[in-house]
């Protein structure tokens, strides 16, 4: 089982460091909400909420999938969006993101 | 085919949809202003089981209460029935239903209407429970968001997610301009007639009223978008295209409203641009489309005991603190609560029996297997 260490700053501005394992297919919104973050995943991660909207601030681009079309849709219908923006349930958590950095968008 | 029928007394006071194997649902009433004040006065909608929340775990109620000759009667703000099912993901399949190794979640709405109809559901579409009473007699009264008003011993809350209300951009002093000048839906195009529209959102409908309110209605449409590229239809798309390239429309893509302007009515918009920074549109009408979220709504002042966005139940039967006020599915929260259809399906099931004891006190109640007596409808 393999580990990485994945950080999130709350909407308070508090950094939150998880362990994050890399062989449970799980992503960054689960991840968030298995640590009780305040992170509502309302569709349960079909990219259809933007509940889960973060913003990437790592370098960790490249190590990411490509935004799909409809990650890239719902961000549409999101508020507060950057060049950063992904929705967290779209970041499969893998061992290439070891020191991802998240910060949650604020809500609404 | 079936016909919903509950017990209306007056058949058109609000939106009444069929269902139809073959066509889907069809509206077959709508309301008119008249005669929903009307309704408010005079009539009611009379039921054993009142389900707020037409999604599949209400559907499955339906099924479970007639099986126990109970009624039941859907109240859903949505204007289908199929909860998040039908409005958010109907072409997605599922793949954690019994018996079902994969369903596209429209189709299982579909066979969870074919499983009801049996029982002749009555339905409130498009309208939102907002309050509730106790009458004298220990019924509940509900009355929706645009009048009609039900009569129940026993209230289901079923409602998911919440109510699906319009995405609102977090613009400063947004409220103040509501309905001067900011409508979240278009409902009559021609209250667009020779005004100035700034539409805002890069999907179908900011595309197909942008393209609708362009041809001769609206004396001026700006679309303003996110993104250079554009979800929704490519037809659509394309039209908005070429609508810009021969000035009909003015097309402002990487912008965003960040501000909003005028004495009393709306006036003027500010748009962020990603390049040009600031400018100002003068505009009378603002249209943000930016989809639906669900909101707890009207139900989170119904006394009930809630945590995080959820209704407190006891898992005996699944009611509230409220007595006869039960809520099942997505909507509640217990120790070890799992959302999923098939969990919200079982609590339904246990839910009906303590509704007809409670409806019923002196009666006996034996569980009957369909597999011996079938299942006979209304």
């Amino acid at each position: 089982m393999s580990i990485i260490r994945v950080t999130v700053i709350d909407r308070e501005g508090v950094s939150h460091e998880l362990d994050a394992p890399t062989d449970m297919n799980m992503n960054v919104m689960e991840l968030c909400k298995s640590a009780e973050l305040p992170v509502e995943g309302t569709c349960g991660g079909m990219a259809m909420c933007a509940s889960c909207h973060c913003y990437v601030e790592s370098e960790h681009a490249d190590a990411m999938s490509e935004k799909s079309d409809d990650e890239e849709d719902m961000l549409d219908e999101a508020f507060h969006v950057k060049d950063e923006s992904r929705l967290g349930c779209q970041i499969q958590l893998a061992d290439p993101l070891e020191g991802l950095i998240v910060r949650l968008a604020p809500v609404g | 085919m079936w016909f919903p029928r509950s017990q209306r007394l007056w058949p058109s006071i609000c939106q009444v949809r069929q269902w139809d194997e073959h066509e889907g649902f069809a509206v077959v009433a709508l309301s008119a202003g008249a005669e929903t004040t009307f309704a408010a006065q005079s009539i009611m909608i009379q039921t054993d089981i009142l389900i707020i929340g037409a999604g599949p775990c209400g559907l499955f109620t339906v099924f479970e209460a007639g099986l126990l000759k109970l009624r039941c009667h859907l109240i859903d703000a949505l204007p289908q029935a199929g909860g998040q099912c039908a409005e958010i993901y109907p072409k997605k399949p599922i793949y954690d239903i019994p018996a079902y190794p994969e369903i596209l979640a429209g189709d299982l709405v579909d066979r969870l209407m074919e499983q009801a109809e049996p029982f002749q559901p009555g339905f409130t579409l498009g309208e939102r429970a907002e309050t509730i009473v106790k009458d004298e007699e220990d019924q509940f009264i509900v009355t929706t968001n645009r009048g009609t008003v039900h009569r129940a011993p026993i209230i289901a809350i079923a409602g998911g997610l919440g109510c699906f209300e319009p995405r609102k951009p977090p613009v400063e002093r947004l409220a103040e301009y509501e309905d001067q000048g900011v409508e979240y839906i278009i409902k009559d195009p021609e209250f667009y007639r020779g005004k100035k529209v700034v539409i805002s959102g890069g999907g179908d409908s900011a595309l197909d009223w942008t393209n609708f309110l362009a041809d001769g209605v609206a004396s001026e449409v700006t679309l303003v978008h996110r993104r250079d590229g554009f979800r929704g239809h490519p037809d659509s798309v394309q039209k908005v295209l070429d609508l810009a390239a021969s000035g009909k429309i003015r097309l402002l893509t990487n912008g965003e409203v960040v501000g909003v302007d005028g004495d009393g009515h709306l006036e003027g918009l500010t748009v962020k641009h990603k390049t040009e920074g600031e400018l100002r549109l003068e505009t009378d009408h603002w249209v943000p489309l930016f989809g639906l979220s669900p909101k707890l709504g009207p139900i989170a002042d119904w006394n009930l005991n809630i945590t995080k966005n959820a209704i407190e139940v006891n898992t005996l039967d699944y009611s509230t603190n409220v007595e006869g006020i039960y809520a099942i599915g997505d909507i509640n929260t217990y120790p070890g609560k799992l959302k999923l259809i098939l969990c919200g399906f079982h609590e339904a099931t246990l839910m009906v029996q303590s509704a007809f004891k409670r409806i019923y006190p002196d009666k006996n109640l034996v569980l009957k297997y369909t597999t011996v007596n079938g299942v006979n409808g209304f």
